[in-house]
């Protein structure tokens, strides 16, 4: 049942997981970023990655935009989606049952799924050329130039999240509103635009993620579907609320996957990244590094 | 024997210690006032007995049952009932099923359990709001819902958590009646964490005086009202020692 | 302490004015009366195969009703019963030619005792982590089932036809049989949960899902209840899993046990009214037709029609009325 595979493959492994996970670390950021505001898990996150992943592709397929200069379009496209939705839905069913907290999201994620679908039909969308392709050779194995491109950039965009909560004063506002909100809102800190600044930016999370993920997987309806349940994996074992602790549990899941993909079989990545989830929500529900 | 006996309890979170090293006694019949400044640790200490939190060190006994290990409904079911410091009534269900659910513990038959019910809604004088959700209800009615919630589960010792906090300072006497009529109609053992020194004092048979999760002082009120470390743990709030005569809360 | 007759005769309306005889009873018997007559009436076997969905979908609904609106435990992955129930009664007969009937009651043991599996971990997770849990489930089962051989894989399992009968559960040349199995099986589950709701049962549900701290406080084991419910409801699903592979006579991964039932099934509670009796049956008395009128209309985008409103209609409902259908009728009641 288990494969042994020789050490190039095992090496390359190794690296495509932790390349994978430094988008599921800024993925999982995203997520990580609402629910320490407020408690609620955005179940439409992969369908933000996807909405995302389609902007970038449709602004090749049009405008023959590359990916690269797509993400800043991206990104806002995504904070105001994200910005959107707090104000029409999440403002709403906040302190609300639990019931409503859950398929306010999930349904917009169904929603949402089922519009790129209508809209775009199924089929499976590519960049095809873009300005950054071919492999590169890391360590001596071949790994593509995109995965690397897009791992770096989202480390970069880890790194100024994590600036942007820790030394602005924007960024103590909202670490503030997360820790306490009354307190937060008795020193004087408007917690409404917190909340939705807080949608927005953990949207935008996904959609500079989804610009880079467009330049190398394809983009179809439900792809956002498949990271999604990495991403719910990765903020549980980093820890619900914790920052740093999605970069740790990112490259920590996309190891798992790559290897027990490698070293058991393909279809059971889901069946190891689920142990894992169910291992720490039951050992540990505070993650590594969680506060809840 | 006594009913419960809390031997040298200590519960930390993280870097700080709620509890340290806590122990005393009630014994049946008795009326302990649990009382300290804010963060003392008295919650906690009820969220251990009553098994939600488990100790980092020491145990709880109910007569010859040891407590700590078990689950909340456990011990519930062993006779210890209790109410909570941030209300928890059952919101979407009415005054009536609030009590209802507790007393099917004994009476598995809604009709038999819509009975008994009653009648504890009616000791705490909630019986005309039988249908209302309980969610509608002001701080005073909940607490006196969460009262007959508690009672209904027939325990022998009940942990009161916040008796008179947010509640009408005109309901108050009525409170106090309840309680010792607790006592002398229904023969339960009372531990109650309280703020207002009146009122603790007034109903206590002992107090147990906690301060940085520690027992500084486990006497009846009115040498525990004069025990220097408890004044000077409510610093700058110093109050008279005849029961009853204090400057209020 | 002998109680007044103001307080005692309040708490005798304790049930909901909707089930004051009278009225209740008659209403209940049209509506009985209605679904006898319907298939003589509407001969079709269109309305016929419509009248079967609503009653199978409606009874999946009031099954994932119990676990997650009465108990509060909201699962995103129930699907995993139905396809359990159908690949274990369909696998019996094909393999080891098991009675139909037989391989239901097993069908059943499985679903449950997978539900226990799942339960008994998972249980200990808060609302969203364990949606989050459901939803893996469903994923890694599906998954499985691709994957797995013995069962058929991705290529599904037909199911030899047997020569019409009641033993066989197979009926050909008149498919009124299906009907009325499937309008009793949802009237067993529907009575069911009208016993849940009178009983300590249902009271202790709606406690653990008001307040699990409170509830235990009275003395409620949470983990054992919720067990109970998830057994209930996985017990039901399975059933109408079995029901559909004599219904329909294959089954694959696909139509057993994909995400959209998932959802359908949650929608149509959802919208329908949680934790009450009559909303899983609304729901899909009003959504099924609704998503057949859309696939006739949008043919091969039908299905992410039919989604769109169903994601729409979710998060609506959830922002805007979480009580559902009937919950809204009843609040205006004052019930």
């Amino acid at each position: 049942m288990f494969n042994v595979p020789s050490a190039d493959v095992l090496l390359q492994g190794v690296l495509n997981g932790l390349l994978m996970g430094c988008l599921y670390a800024l993925i999982a950021a995203g997520l990580s970023l609402i629910f320490g505001l407020m408690e609620i898990v955005n179940f439409a996150h992969g369908e933000f990655l996807m909405l995302g992943m389609y902007t970038t592709f449709w602004m090749y397929a049009l405008f023959a935009l590359d990916p690269l200069l797509s993400v800043p379009i991206s990104a806002a496209a995504l904070f105001l989606l994200g910005w959107l939705t707090h104000k029409g839905i999440i403002r709403r069913i906040l302190g609300g049952p639990m019931l409503a907290q859950i398929f306010a999201t999930f349904g917009l994620g169904i929603f949402l799924r089922a519009a790129a679908q209508f809209l775009w039909t199924p089929d499976f969308r590519q960049v095809g050329r873009a300005w950054i392709q071919g492999p590169v050779r890391i360590l001596g194995v071949s790994v593509g130039l995109p995965q690397v491109v897009a791992s770096g950039a989202c480390l970069v965009a880890f790194g100024l999240l994590y600036l942007f909560i820790t030394k602005t004063e924007t960024g103590a506002a909202l670490e503030a509103t997360a820790q306490d909100r009354e307190a937060a809102a008795l020193m004087g800190i408007n917690t409404e635009r917190m909340f939705a600044l807080g949608w927005g930016i953990g949207a935008a999370c996904v959609g500079v993620a989804g610009a880079f993920l467009a330049s190398f997987f394809y983009v179809f309806p439900y792809v956002g579907w498949l990271f999604a349940l990495m991403a719910y994996v990765t903020v549980a074992l980093g820890g619900f609320g914790s920052i740093p602790g999605s970069l740790v549990a990112g490259l920590l899941i996309g190891l798992i996957e790559v290897l027990s993909g490698l070293l058991i079989a393909p279809a059971f990545k889901y069946a190891a990244v689920f142990a894992v989830y169910l291992a720490v929500v039951l050992i540990r529900p505070q993650g590594l590094f969680g506060k809840f | 024997m006594a009913l419960l006996a809390v031997e040298g309890i200590t519960k930390r979170f993280g870097g700080v210690v709620a509890n340290h090293n806590i122990s005393f006694a009630v014994q049946p019949g008795e009326i302990v006032g649990l009382i300290g400044p804010n963060g003392a640790g008295k919650s906690t200490l009820f969220e251990v007995i009553t098994g939600y939190y488990p100790p980092d060190e020491g145990d709880v006994w109910f007569e010859t049952q040891r407590l700590v290990g078990r689950r909340p409904d456990q011990v519930n079911r062993l006779g210890i009932g209790r109410t909570f410091q941030k209300l928890r009534p059952f919101r979407n269900m009415t005054v009536l099923e609030n009590v209802m659910v507790a007393a099917m513990q004994h009476r598995a038959d809604p009709a038999g359990a819509r009975q008994e019910a009653l009648r504890y809604l009616e000791f705490v004088e909630l019986a005309d709001k039988g249908d209302r959700y309980a969610g509608h209800l002001n701080t005073g009615e909940r607490k006196r819902l969460e009262l007959a919630r508690a009672m209904a589960t027939r325990p022998r010792l009940l942990l009161l958590d916040e008796v008179t906090g947010g509640v009408d300072q005109r309901t108050i006497p009525t409170l106090l009646q309840l309680i010792a009529r607790l006592r002398r109609d229904q023969g339960l053992t009372l531990v109650v964490i309280e703020h207002n020194m009146r009122v603790i004092m007034s109903i206590s048979d002992r107090i147990v005086a906690l301060h940085l999760g520690k027992v500084i002082a486990d006497g009846p009120p009115s040498a525990v009202g004069k025990d220097r470390r408890v004044i000077e743990a409510y610093l700058g709030e110093a109050f008279a020692t005849p029961a009853g005569a204090g400057p209020g809360a | 302490m002998a109680g007044t007759t103001g307080p005692v005769e309040r708490a005798d309306a304790e049930a909901p004015a909707s089930r004051r005889p009278g009225w209740g009873a008659v209403l209940l018997a049209a509506l009985l009366g209605a679904v006898l007559v319907f298939p003589w009436v509407f001969r079709l076997p269109y309305h016929r195969d419509v009248a079967i969905k609503i009653f199978l979908y409606a009874m999946l609904a009031q099954a994932w009703n119990i676990l997650a609106g009465y108990c509060g435990q909201i699962s995103l992955g129930h699907a995993v019963f139905f396809g359990t129930g159908a690949y274990t009664s369909t696998v019996l007969q094909m393999r080891w030619g098991w009675n139909p009937w037989l391989g239901l009651v097993a069908g059943i043991v499985v679903a449950v005792a997978l539900s226990q599996v799942i339960g008994y971990p998972c249980f200990r997770l808060r609302g969203h982590y364990f949606a989050i849990a459901t939803i893996a489930i469903g994923e890694i089962v599906q998954t499985v089932g691709i994957n797995w051989e013995f069962i058929g894989g991705a290529r599904g399992l037909t199911m030899p036809l047997r020569k019409d009968s009641l033993l066989a559960f197979q009926f050909h040349a008149s498919k009124y049989p299906y009907y009325y199995i499937m309008a009793g099986l949802l009237a067993l589950c529907m009575l069911v949960s009208w016993r849940i709701e009178r009983t300590r049962l249902g009271y202790y549900f709606r406690a653990i899902r008001e307040d699990p701290a409170a509830a235990q406080s009275v003395g409620i084991s949470i983990t054992k209840y919720k067990l109970i419910a998830i057994a209930i409801s996985a017990a039901f699903v399975a059933a109408g899993g079995t029901f559909y592979a004599q219904y329909v006579l294959y089954l694959d991964p696909d139509s057993v046990l994909p995400l959209s039932l998932s959802i359908l099934v949650c929608l149509l509670a959802v919208v329908g009214g949680t934790g009450t009796l009559w909303g899983p049956l609304v729901g899909a008395a009003l959504l099924i037709p609704l998503s057949e009128f859309t696939r006739i209309q949008f043919g091969g985008t039908g299905g992410a029609v039919d989604l769109l409103i169903y994601g729409a209609l979710l998060t609506s409902v959830a922002v805007f009325q979480p009580a559902g259908l009937v919950g809204m009728v009843q609040r205006w009641r004052g019930r």
